[in-house]
């Protein structure tokens, strides 16, 4: 048996794209933000609502990850974005080089913010770097307070955390202690901003529309 | 499943490492941190459907996963965390993730006979 010492990294093809897609973003000055959640977080909708909330403001696009279907494409197309479509084909999360195809086929000249939504997986889409400025992850309350504990890679990575569906706390339909999943996913990244929102009713919207144009001036500079 | 595609970068990065070689690689060594969520398991069956049929199907893996580091705040130390307690020897709650270790692969043993 002849031991080889090899020392590459795995996933390098991925990193190159990514690098190359970061280099293209930077160069023309470019917000991307990769949005990440369970199946029905919300990520769709809460994009849709942003669209038409910011219309006149910022000019947004969408690359828009889905194992098959194009519904979630179709649904961003209603709002007259432009938004491109990426079929994984039964992979569970997007990959660098398939950004890069998409960023070719939007105006990215014409837009200020391009949004990634990410194949519906709170675990997959977290290993793979996009080349994006930062991830959004979305954690709606019906799925439990305890998913910062339990699913800490995609908490420890992202720079905002959107707690969605907060309508459903009022009636107490749902258990969900916001406090206990804002701690959780603090100790794990003590720079995550954390903003409860309703996709549905608009509440909470507002702070984080304030934080996308903060940040799409920032990215300017 | 991401690791279907961390599979199909390791064949692609082996058979590359087997051509230069002139050799039938046997085992494989994996280092990765925490954060890449690599399943043992799930990877060795995404490698073995790839593999099937190929000079590669026998090969094993041996996978090592890093821990995380992190800096505790208040005692200014240096620690291993444990991501389902989350917390510094110390007691403190209070510290910072040091990056997590990317997916590498370390060593190829080749058969010489
Ligand atoms: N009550 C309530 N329902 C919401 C809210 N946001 C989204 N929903 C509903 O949740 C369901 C899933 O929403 P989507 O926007 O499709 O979720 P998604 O994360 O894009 O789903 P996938 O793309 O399949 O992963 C839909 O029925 C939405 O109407 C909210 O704030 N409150
Ligand atoms: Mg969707
Ligand atoms: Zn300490």
């Amino acid at each position: 048996m002849e031991k080889v010492d090899i020392g590459k990294r795995i996933l390098r093809e991925n990193e190159k794209y990514a690098f190359e897609n970061i280099m293209f973003l930077a160069e023309r000055k470019k917000l991307c933000l990769n949005m990440i959640s369970s199946p029905g977080s919300g990520k769709t909708t809460i994009l849709t609502r942003t669209i038409d909330e910011l219309k006149g403001k910022l000019r947004i696009g969408v690359i828009e990850g889905d194992i098959q279907t194009d519904l979630d494409a179709e649904r961003i197309r209603a709002t007259e974005a432009p938004v491109v479509q990426i079929n994984t084909e039964g992979a569970c999360h997007l990959s660098a080089p398939q950004i890069s195809a998409a960023l070719k086929r939007l105006p990215v000249e014409d837009l200020d913010l391009i949004f990634i939504e990410n194949v519906g997986n709170l675990v997959c889409p977290s290993a793979f770097e996009l080349g994006e400025s930062g991830k959004i992850v979305v954690l709606s309350v019906a799925e439990g307070d305890d998913k910062p504990a339990k699913y800490p890679a995609i908490f420890a990575k992202s720079k905002v955390l959107l707690i969605n569906k907060i309508d459903l706390l009022d009636g107490g339909h749902v258990d969900f202690d916001i406090e206990r999943a804002k701690a959780d996913a603090r100790r794990l990244n003590k720079a995550i901003e954390i903003l409860p929102i309703s996709a549905k009713t608009g509440e909470g919207m507002g702070n984080w529309y304030d934080r996308l144009e903060k940040w799409v001036k920032n990215s300017r500079l | 499943m991401h690791e279907m595609m961390v599979a199909q970068s390791l064949m692609a990065i082996i058979s590359n490492e087997a051509a230069k070689h002139d050799a039938k690689p046997v085992v494989a060594r994996i280092s990765c941190g925490m954060l890449n969520s690599i399943n043992d398991e799930a990877l060795c069956f995404a490698f073995e459907a790839i593999a099937k049929d190929t000079l590669y199907e026998d090969l094993k893996f041996q996978i090592e996963h890093k821990p995380i580091r992190a800096r505790c705040e208040t005692c200014k130390v240096e620690f291993e965390i444990e991501l389902s307690r989350p917390e510094c020897p110390c007691g403190s709650e209070k510290f910072e993730l040091l990056a997590d270790a990317p997916l590498i692969l370390e060593e190829i043993d080749f058969q010489t006979d």
